[in-house]
């Protein structure tokens, strides 16, 4: 049914139709909203047999959902920023302990210098840890992936997050289709983990694995990633059948047949770049767009096959890796290897600077780009320091 | 596409407004996006909220610089705001202010109410964003009075609403009537 919501709270009543067991987070901007939701709606026992639990920290709530999962139960927690980096011990124990646990993040800047607003350098600064990583373009991709994630993240026995721009998505009012509890109860069975901690039963997990056995274990979750491409992209297909609209998968393309540039992108930032590809276009440009939904595992084969054809791909990323530069257009550059293929690095919007369709159509319809360019940097203020800088003795 | 964007200070129910007129589009079948102008929510700081209403799906995400009508919840913040700035030719001004305001600018509709004196009336608490959008609603012709009192009702319950909506009301019916 459509709604008129706050994407938090789409996102939270998404959650409630997917039954978790066990909702544990501490709050912090631009995520609290959806905790609020779902508080809400276990609170007037719309989400009933789910826990909600209160902690001290973040690294305490990811650590209860660790524990929600290894008794076999459904568990979700949420973050952004500075949580997540204070959580991160638990992020890669998660992972390591292929405990299917579904977390979103209200993707935010990290400090210092603090800034609350949106960009990826939290999401980021988990790319190697061993969860999978979507981005939703859409307070309705943003709903869907949550319904999606707990699913996939089951079946490859990995925990998901489900990275959601902050304040962008998470507090703008936008239509929102959400599904019946009986739609979701058909595709998403409940959870019925192989192994679980029973008290009749006792299992040890988490054990010391010495180094006859830890490659071996990292060569196996390095596999399992690469192995689950294939079966997220059919995640997709089978959403877009029982719900029939489109949301996850891999990635996602407009306009890309005969188009000379390509910009590839992740999360809410593509819906202002098709705009601007539109009006590119019909000044007589061969401009398309690709979203890059599935981040991790990295759709390598995909990517190829959807960029090679282009002369020219920039890509606009929201985070900055500092003394190399953009992250995404380095990985996509290797999976572009031996493809005559020029690739650009568009850094944009770090700290929630605003990113408009005019700045991104000046950007797009330059003829040549620096190494890495910084989309509507202020000169007037990196002037002096830059001088300070340049000035300092060997 | 029209846009709007909404002036005032944390408290009077700023991003409130964005988000209750695109409820309110919403109820008549339109696409909507309301959003805030994130980071200084804080109670008597200057606030922006913005919202999109279209027939058409809405991708962009940028806030708006030439908004169809700029809606003043408390004239104090015009100059430092820049309130005005981007209005579009036969666009809207709606001011919450009892005195009037010379209308400098050309081909815009520059319309002043006395949103927190009706409020305090009806409503009996200086908050004017539903007061405002019952004006809007009679200004622009954009929304149906009777959407905007749905929308206010989802934000505001009981006898707050009602409060609320005979405001409005009151406000949607000053404005027609010219007064």
């Amino acid at each position: 049914m459509l709604h008129q919501l706050e994407g938090s709270h789409a996102i939270a009543r998404a959650l409630a139709l997917c039954r978790p067991g066990v909702v544990c987070a501490y709050p912090i901007s631009p995520q609290t909203h959806i905790l609020e939701g779902l508080e809400e709606l276990i609170r007037s026992g719309k989400l009933q047999n789910c826990e909600y639990l209160n902690v001290e920290s973040e690294m305490g709530a990811l650590s209860v959902a660790i524990g929600g999962e290894a008794a076999g139960v459904r568990s979700y927690t949420a973050t952004s920023s500075q949580g997540l980096l204070y959580m991160i011990e638990a992020v890669y124990n998660a992972s390591g302990l292929e405990l299917p646990i579904v977390m979103t993040l209200g993707n935010r800047a990290l400090g210092s210098p603090i800034n609350i607003w949106n960009d990826h350098s939290d999401a980021m600064s988990v790319r190697d840890s061993g969860w999978i990583m979507f981005f939703a373009e859409t307070n309705q991709e943003a709903a869907d992936l949550h319904i999606l994630a707990f699913g996939i993240a089951e079946k490859v026995r990995c925990p998901v997050i489900v990275n959601v721009d902050g304040f962008i998505l998470t507090h703008a009012y936008d239509r929102v289709d959400i599904p019946s509890q009986e739609e979701v109860d058909e595709f998403l069975p409940p959870y019925a983990p192989s192994v679980s901690m029973d008290v009749d039963s006792p299992i040890a997990i988490g054990t010391m694995v010495p180094p006859e056995y830890f490659m071996e274990v990292r060569h196996l979750a390095h596999r399992k990633h690469e192995d689950s491409l294939a079966m997220i992209e059919c995640a997709g297909h089978a959403f877009e059948e029982k719900f029939g609209r489109i949301s996850g998968g891999l990635l996602r393309g407009y306009n890309l047949r005969n188009a000379d540039t390509i910009v590839v992108a992740m999360g809410s930032v593509a819906g202002t770049i098709k705009d601007a590809v539109d009006e590119l276009n019909q000044e007589g440009g061969k401009f398309g767009e690709l979203s890059l939904v599935c981040y991790r595992p990295f759709p390598e084969e995909a990517l190829r096959n959807s960029l090679k054809n282009a002369k020219r791909v920039i890509v606009v990323e929201k985070s900055l890796a500092v003394g190399i530069g953009g992250i995404l257009s380095r990985e996509i550059e290797l999976a572009m290897k031996g493809c005559d293929v020029e690739v650009i690095s568009v850094i944009a919007g770090l700290g929630g600077r605003n990113i408009t369709k005019t700045m991104l159509k000046e950007c797009f319809g330059r003829k040549n780009h620096e190494k890495t360019t910084f989309l509507g940097l202020r000169n007037d203020i990196i002037g002096d320091q830059y001088r300070r800088i340049s000035n300092d003795d060997c | 596409m029209f846009q709007v964007r909404i002036h005032g200070r944390g408290g009077q129910g700023v991003v409130t407004a964005a988000e209750m007129l695109s409820i309110a589009a919403f109820s008549e079948g339109k696409y909507a996006q309301a959003f805030p102008s994130f980071g200084s929510e804080r109670m008597g700081a200057p606030v922006v909220a913005f919202c999109r209403i279209s027939d058409r799906e809405i991708r962009l995400r940028e806030p708006i610089m030439e908004p169809n009508a700029v809606i003043v919840q408390d004239r104090t913040v015009i100059d430092s705001a820049n309130a005005f700035q981007g209005v579009v030719e036969k666009g809207f001004i709606l001011v919450n202010s009892s005195h009037g305001m010379a209308n400098d600018l050309k081909n815009v509709t520059l319309k002043c109410i006395g949103a927190t004196e009706i409020a305090l009336e009806h409503i009996g608490r200086p908050i004017p964003n539903a007061v405002l959008l019952g004006s809007f609603a009679g200004l622009t012709g954009i929304l149906k009075i009777e959407s905007v009192i749905e929308a206010i009702k989802t934000k505001f319950s009981g006898a707050i609403g009602e409060k609320n909506i005979a405001a409005a009301r009151v406000a949607y019916d000053r404005t027609l009537g010219g007064a």
